[in-house]
Order: C-alpha cells, then structure tokens, then sequence
C-alpha cells in the first residue's frame, strides 16, 4: 500500500471495542503503529460496516494512560502508590504470593473474577484450573447475565437458541435456504448497545428493511419501539406475566403448531394430582425407571411408557402406533395397590397460562389487554417469527421461569429452528474452549473432585448441572464468614467490581480491603485495582492472537502488533498456568488455539489463513430443523437435548431441584406492589442499565472522541414528574434510596413513563486523577442496589427495577469537575 | 471544465432508519483526524416528537457539517467516504446527485443533501 502503509486483517474481540466480537476489520498499520482502522467489507459479520467505539481505537491504543508496565502496590490498599516492576517480579511475586495460599489454605482459597464474559472465560478458567481452584467467578450479583438464560434454556430445550438473520449461511440473507422473519419481537434490547450477546445488532435493522415488523417490549421509548407495529411499555419486573398473557392468547386461540407440540413436547406426560408431580415408570411398574415417564395411550386405552433411552414408547402394542392423549383426567394403578388420579403436562400448561388473562396481565404490566392479544396474535399467525431479548431477562429473580414462559412461545409457535426463527445455536464446529452452559470445552479441570469446593455448587440446582462458576452472591458471604472455608486471595481480571459489576459496591469496597492478597490485569488504572498487590497490563484485540467460536462464525484473532510490555490476557495466564502446574498440557498457547479449532479439521495456522470458517451442511452446529433430522443428541435419533429428549413444558430438572416446573410470574422484591411501604418514601421504579452507543460499560469514559459523544451521566426523567420534583433539564440531581445515593445529570424527556427513570451505569472519572477511587461512589447506580436478592435457582438479580426518588441536591451536595471533564473530551 | 459539466455531488440520507449509533461521527474524526471537541463532518441529533395521534417518535438525523468535505481523497482512490461505509444501519449513499435521485427509497421519507 502507499506510504509504507499495511494493512492486517483480523476480528474483534473485547479490549478495544470492549464488546463480544466477531466484527472482521482491516488495521492500518505504519511502523509499527494503528493509524487507521476500517471494517472489512469481505467479511460476512459486518460487511465492511464498524461500529463507534471501533472506530477510536487509534485513541485508545496508544492512550497516555494505558497501563504499560507491571506495577506493584507499595502504599496502602485503595491509596494510588504503585511502582513499575519488570513481568519477571511480578511473576515470581504472584507465583509465590499463590504458592503460598494453596500450601496454607488449599486452591479454592483463590477466587478468579472476571466481568462480562468476553475473551476472557477460557484463559481465567485455564489458570485457575491450572492452580486447582473452581472457582471462576462472573462477579455480578445473581451471575445475572447470559448464563442464566443460557443454563434456563439448556434445562428446558437442550440447547440455547438465537434469533437467525443466516448468519449460518454463506451469503447471509440471499442464501435461498434463508426466510426474513414477518415479525420479530424485541424484548428488553435496544440498538444503540450496538451488538448484544454475540450477535451484530444491526443485523435487526437489516432484517427490517427487509420487512420484518417489529413487537417491542420495553418500559421505555427505545429506537425500536417507535419503529414499532406494537409496542408493550411494560413495568419492569413483570416480563413473566406478559410471555403467559401471550401464551394464554395462542392457547385460547388455538394459533399453536400442532405438529411441534405432538412430536417434540412433554405435552401427553401424566402428572399425579396427588402430588403435582410427574408420574414415573418406577411408580407404575415394579423395577420400572425413575427416568421414563408415562402417558395415557388412546389406541390401547391404557399406559403406555415414555423410554427416554430409546426416545420412543414401550407400549403392549407396537410401538409407533401409541396416541398418546394431551387431555383429560386418567386413574392409573401405581404401586401398592394405589389408583392415582392424573392429567397431563398440557392439561397443567394450558391451566397455568389460563389465569394470565390479558385482564389480568393488563393489571400486572401495565399493557393494555388489547395490545396484549393484538402483538400475540400477529406474532403467533407470522411464519416464521422470532424473538431477540437482552440482558433484562436475566435481571430479575424469577429469571428461569420467565425465560421459560418466553421459550414456550417460539416452541409453540413452530418457530424452533426454522429459517428466520429461534434457531439452535452451538459453537462453530462445536469448537469450545472452555466450560459454558450446555457445552463441554477444551480446558477443564483435571479432576472432577476438584470441583467438589466451587461455592454454590451444592446450593443451586443449575451449578451443579449447566454452570461452572462459583455463585457470586454466596462468595461474598463466605468471604466475610470465613465458612466453609477461607477466601484469601482474589484473581481480578477485566473486571471493576467497584465501578460496575459490583452491586452494593461499598460491600466491595470492604470484600476488596479484607483479602491477603490481589492481581488485577487490565488496561488502564481503575478504582478496583487500586486494590490490587500486583497489576498486570493487558492488550487491546490488536496486540493479540486467538480464536473466537462464540456461534458463528470460526474466527482466529491476529497479533498487528505490539504496544510496550503490554500483554495479552491468554499470555499472562498461560505463563502463570506453566508455573503452578507442573503438568500443565499445553507447550505453547497456539497448541491449545490448535486443540480448541481441531474439531473444523484445521489447525491455527489454516484457519488464519482462511480468516473465517462456517459449519458445513448436515454439521450439528448449523441450522436448520435439526430435532427432526436427528442432529441434535449424540444417539443421532431425532429429539432436543434436554433429560428426556423432548421441549420440556414442565421442567424435569426442576423438579428434581424442588423448584416450580412449569412458568409463572413472581412480584420482584422492590416493586411497589411488593413493597408498597418502601414506596411510601421511594415512589419511583428505578431501573438502570441502558446502552450507550459510546461506551461499554464502565470502559471508555476516558476516549475522547467517545467521552464527548455521551459526557456525563444521565438519568432520564419525564416531564411530570420533573416538573412534580422540580427538576429542570440539564441540572445536577440526586437519585436516592435506603442504600445510598447518587448524582446524575437531569435529561427530562418523554422517552421514560411518569412512573419510572432510567439511571446510566458503569460511570467512574478517569479524569479525577486527584482521587485515587477516581469517584467511582459519585455517579454509581449500584450504590441504590442490594446484592443477595438472587432467584431460588441462584440466579437472577433486581437490576431493572429498584425503587428511588428524586430530588434537587442541597447546596454542597454536588461537586463537578467540568473543567476535567472537558480536558477528558480534548486530545 | 463549465459548470455544466462538473458532476454536482450529494449524500442521500434514509434517516427513518438511522439507529443513532454515532459511528458516522467518529468514523469522519478517525478519517480526517479531527480533535474531540471540535467540529467533524457530521452530527447525529436526536429529536422525540409527539405525532398528533399521541404517538411518541424518535428520529435519529445525522447532519453534515461545513466539515465535511466527502472525503474527496477517498473517492479519488476509488473508496466510499469514511461514514458511508461504516454506517451501521447502511443508510447514508454517496453519489453523483443525478444518481441518487434515482434511488430515493418509494415509502419513506429521506433527505438528498447537497453543497451548496
Ligand atoms: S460492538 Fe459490534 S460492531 Fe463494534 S466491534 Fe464489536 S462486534 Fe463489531
Ligand atoms: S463524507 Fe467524509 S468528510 Fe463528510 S462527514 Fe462523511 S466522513 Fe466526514
Ligand atoms: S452511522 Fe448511520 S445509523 Fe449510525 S448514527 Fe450515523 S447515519 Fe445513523
């Protein structure tokens, strides 16, 4: 190229954008530095296209206050006194420090914390389980995002299931195997966040040009919602009675596939009245199995039994001939010479959905009846349908339930891995690297004994079954209770605990000041690694190599380059993972890269070559109707991966957990209806959370180009109620309730109800430099939010909607550094 | 070269679909390396409007600048402009104004901005 000017190909994946990846981009490079960056137009993701926060990496790679050596602690905890060491000290420092609380205290003494889950999760938990300790954490209260609707799914489905814009498919949406969804429901995303949950967000508006009409379910006026044919401004909290409303609508009107129900749900299962329970083979049967189920067999008007083995039915007859009955009351004979009354899992469903009338939902969320039957009957009647939702499904308690009801929708609707439906989503190749719900990866640990102490494990269903971290409300309390065990030392990688993940983050502030001993890696200084004894600085996507098989499609990451004695994370950890495991299986970290990508039939080197790699046809990890081919389960017949082989509408695994089985909605703890007498003082629904286009959480606040864009932190008000508080546009408030206070920037606008406010998150100022916390308590909605409010599964946390008010500060109460500010926004 | 002559450039903005991403606006400071805090090429303001039906609507309306130069550098070389390619939403196009008046969407409402 011109000017001595090459240019590099590779993918994004976190640091950087900060985002889940998968964009293809072209790097620029000049000796040896970014001078430019561009999306690729060849690659199938994004098709050329970047997103804001992309686009200022040549701000963020050579940034002045990019951490660019180890540094270690030599003043107090919290207090900003560090001096530069060399990768040698800092490794031998943590190598001893941890040597040390494995000899005294034993390996799960050691708790390995990331944030979201990025590019991150495999080499956290391949140093941890390298050091012998399970427990990863993902530090949000309730482990609220991502694996609780992955782990929810996985219970009920099998697998996890993602919108499809044919992101499987060479050509994307001209593939002729492809069909554009008639309708799609967006519940609780709105497209400014950019790219949710490992998909591109502005495939959605692809689709919509291409006519796609949209359902939107949000409390608030998003972007979608006023491009909407309906749009369901739900209360926060009440998710679950609206999927019921829906399902009540479908199941009234008879608008559900018939075929899909018949074949592939637990729909004709008998369920003991006496109990509530299902009935089982070993109930009716002498030596009979606890996991084959029973039904009621019209043709041979007697029962017939469900053998999850064989995934077909043992009847007296010939099997294939059984019609079992989806209604009605049965007798059966079980043993001990009792008669048990029995109905039928759908029987049960139908009931349950029965008393979510659109009446009703209307009272619980706040959408009128109408709209209620309205967007159920136009997404039922679409063909196909889907459904994209966001991370306030998994910020509520009852979040198992809720996904549940959702899932039962695209179930029920036939839209379960269809062209332009729900479509199942796997790894590329089933190329996994590391341990998520439903998916066994690469690393792991050496032996499964050593899983036995992950904290929570034996106190929740799900983590004991679908996920392998450690449940973050109960690490807290263990940390300050010293039982079972000890928690000494804390592994802090992309992760701010005291400015974002960390609900309550004054508790942090004090889980942060008891450990013995803390590393942070990351890359520039935050309040939480003021914390830390060590600190190891990391590297933006540009400066790393690896692999990325978050669904579609395979993707290595390539090294451009190299910024001072910055490190990528999979680097550090690898060196560290050698030094605590002698039999550590890896020689060089492009063998495991090479071990990760070999079920594609290619090794590192290949895939860079290609860049990218779709699943072939016929590959489990790619679409479409792969139940009915037998794609799905390992005994190649056809069916879901669940227990029992089919969609369950009556969760099995629940059961076994005591747990509710079938979908309900649940009053969340801080509502006022659930409080009424906190609301007495706390009239407003606080919810929080909403994206901003510029920045990803609490990352890049000190972007220029990005800061400017979206300087302060912003709470949304509307015009009533300002005007009741007597609040002005653009004026400094306090946003408060019975944990703490914060102060934000009024933006009064009709985008929120009268009876809620939106409050940014993840705000800290890179800019208070003369602060060592840089004023993370200022502006931080989570000093509003409790921890250990989490579901009865462990999951879930009330995120999206506490309960606050609002008021004008007193006279000192506010103090703003605008002039810093706006340095911020200059370079 | 007369007036006649000289192709009359412009940008077709599908504004109904415009997302508000911002990457229009930092793909222009990146290309042109402009300085956060000044002016780039473009703008991307946010307007809510009570329709008369009670409808509350967002429109999302990139606005180009006295900065924006469509990227003549870019399209000597044979590229599009740094924003039009990058447009998340893909709704900005580039052309030669005899050109994009042919690909004004039917349905929608759009803007065809022109230098003046
Ligand atoms: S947020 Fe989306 S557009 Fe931006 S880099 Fe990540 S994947 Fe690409
Ligand atoms: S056309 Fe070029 S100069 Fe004009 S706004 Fe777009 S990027 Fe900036
Ligand atoms: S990039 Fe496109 S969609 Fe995004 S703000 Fe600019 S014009 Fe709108």
């Amino acid at each position: 190229m011109s000017n001595n000017i090459e240019i590099v190909k590779t993918t994004t994946w976190s640091a950087g954008p900060g985002c889940h990846g998968g964009c293809g981009v072209e790097a620029h490079i000049k000796n040896g530095k970014l001078v430019k960056i561009e999306g690729d137009p060849d690659h199938p993701w994004n098709q050329g296209r970047l997103c804001a926060r992309a686009l200022a990496m040549t701000q963020y790679i050579d940034h002045k206050d990019r951490l660019k050596k180890p540094l270690k602690r030599v003043g107090k905890r919290g207090e900003d006194k560090f001096e530069e060491i060399s990768w040698d000290e800092a490794f031998d420092i943590i190598e001893e420090k941890m040597n040390k609380i494995r000899e005294d205290f034993g390996p799960e003494s050691m708790i390995f914390s990331m944030g979201t889950g990025r590019d991150i999760g495999p080499w956290i938990c391949m140093l941890a389980y390298a050091y012998g300790s399970p427990n990863v954490m993902f530090a949000l209260s309730g482990n609220a995002c991502y694996s609780p609707r992955i782990a929810a799914l996985d219970t009920i489905q099998g697998d996890y299931s993602v919108f499809d814009a044919a992101q499987w498919l060479p050509g994307r949406y001209d593939n002729p195997e492809y069909k554009v969804p008639e309708c799609m429901i967006i519940w609780g995303y709105n497209i400014p966040a950019t790219c949710p949950d490992n998909l591109f967000g502005h495939w959605i508006i692809d689709l919509m040009k291409k006519g796609t009409k949209i359902i939107c379910i949000d409390p608030r006026l998003s972007w979608f919602a006023s491009r909407s044919k309906y749009w369901l401004q739900i209360r926060p909290g009440t998710d679950a009675a609206l999927a019921m409303g829906f399902l009540h609508v479908i199941i009234e009107e008879k608008l559900y596939d018939h075929n899909f129900l018949k074949k592939f749900t637990d729909g004709p299962r008998l369920l003991r009245e006496d109990n509530g329970k299902l009935l089982r083979e070993s109930h009716v049967v002498k030596g009979g199995s606890v996991e084959n189920f029973v039904v009621f067999d019209k043709t041979s008007n007697t029962i017939a039994i469900w053998d999850t083995t064989l995934q077909e039915y043992k009847s007296k007859i010939k099997s294939g001939k059984t019609n079992p009955a989806f209604s009605g009351q049965f007798e059966v004979d079980v043993l001990g010479g009792k008669k048990v009354q029995c109905t039928t899992v759908w029987d049960k469903f139908c009931e349950n959905a029965k008393q979510y009338s659109p009446e009703e939902v209307e009272k619980i969320t706040f959408v009128p009846a109408d709209n209620i039957i309205k967007a159920a009957r136009f997404y039922a009647k679409s063909k196909p349908a889907s459904i994209h939702w966001g991370v306030p499904i998994d910020m509520t308690p009852e979040i198992t339930p809720l996904c549940h009801a959702i899932a039962a929708l695209w179930a029920l609707t036939g839209n379960l891995d269809v062209p332009g439906g729900n479509v199942f989503t796997r790894s590329a190749f089933n190329a996994v690297a590391y341990a998520l719900p439903g998916a066994e990866g690469v690393i792991k640990l050496k032996d499964q004994d050593q899983d036995k102490t992950r904290i929570g494990r034996d106190k929740y269903g799900p983590f004991n079954k679908f996920i392998w971290r450690c449940q973050t409300d109960t690490v807290i309390d263990q940390i300050f209770s010293g039982k079972p065990y000890p928690v000494k030392g804390l592994w802090m990688q992309t992760c701010n605990p005291l400015s974002g993940i960390g609900l309550d983050p004054k508790l942090w502030q004090k889980v942060l000041g008891k450990l013995e001993f803390i590393v942070g890696v990351d890359l520039f200084m935050t309040p939480s690694l003021r914390y830390a004894d060590i600190i190891l600085p990391a590297s933006t996507f540009l400066e790393k190599d690896g692999v990325r098989s978050w669904w579609v499609p395979l993707q290595t990451i390539n090294k451009v380059l190299k910024v001072d004695d910055c490190r990528p994370d999979a680097e550090i950890n690898f060196e560290l993972a050698k030094r605590f495991d002698p039999d550590f299986k890896w020689e060089k970290l492009h063998d495991l890269f090479d071990d990760i990508i070999e079920p594609s039939g290619m090794n590192f080197k290949e895939l860079q070559e290609k860049g990218w790699a779709l699943p072939p046809e016929g590959h489990p990890s790619r679409p479409y109707h792969r139940h009915e081919k037998g794609l799905l389960r390992s005994d190649g017949k056809p069916g879901l991966t669940t227990p029992t082989g089919k969609f369950e509408l009556y969760a099995t695994l629940r059961e076994e957990w005591n747990l509710e089985p079938l979908p309900y909605h649940k009053e969340p703890p801080f509502t006022p209806i659930s409080r009424p007498d906190l609301a007495k003082d706390y009239p407003l629904i606080l919810s929080t959370g909403r994206r901003s286009p510029v920045f990803f959480h609490t990352e890049h606040r000190n972007i220029p180009w990005l800061r400017e864009l979206d300087p302060d932190p912003v709470v949304e008000i509307n015009p009533d109620t300002a005007k009741e508080n007597n609040i002005l546009h653009g004026e400094w408030i306090i946003v408060e309730n019975w944990m703490g206070k914060a102060q934000f920037k009024a933006k009064v606008t009709e985008i929120v109800p009268p009876w809620m406010v939106m409050a940014a998150h993840g705000w800290w100022f890179p800019e208070e430099k003369d602060d060592p916390l840089f004023k993370t308590f200022k502006s931080n909605i989570n000093m509003l939010i409790p921890m250990n409010n989490q579901g009865k599964d462990g999951l879930g946390a009330p995120i999206k909607h506490l309960l606050c008010r609002i008021r004008k500060p007193l006279s000192n109460e506010i103090v703003h550094n605008e002039e810093e500010r706006i340095n911020q926004c200059q370079n | 070269m007369s007036e006649l002559e000289t192709p009359q450039y412009g940008m077709l903005i599908d504004y109904e679909y415009c997302t508000g991403c911002q990457t229009c606006v930092v793909a222009c400071k990146q290309e042109h390396k402009h300085s956060a805090g000044k002016l780039g090429g473009v703008e991307v303001q946010e307007l809510i409007h009570k329709l008369p039906n009670g409808k509350l609507y967002i429109t999302n309306m990139p606005f180009f600048t006295e900065m924006c130069v469509f990227c003549v550098k870019r399209v000597k070389e044979g590229l599009e402009p740094a924003c039009v390619k990058h447009c998340m939403a893909n709704i900005l196009t580039f052309g030669e104004i005899d050109d994009l008046k042919k690909e004004i969407p039917e349905k929608r409402k759009s803007i065809l901005w022109i230098k003046g």
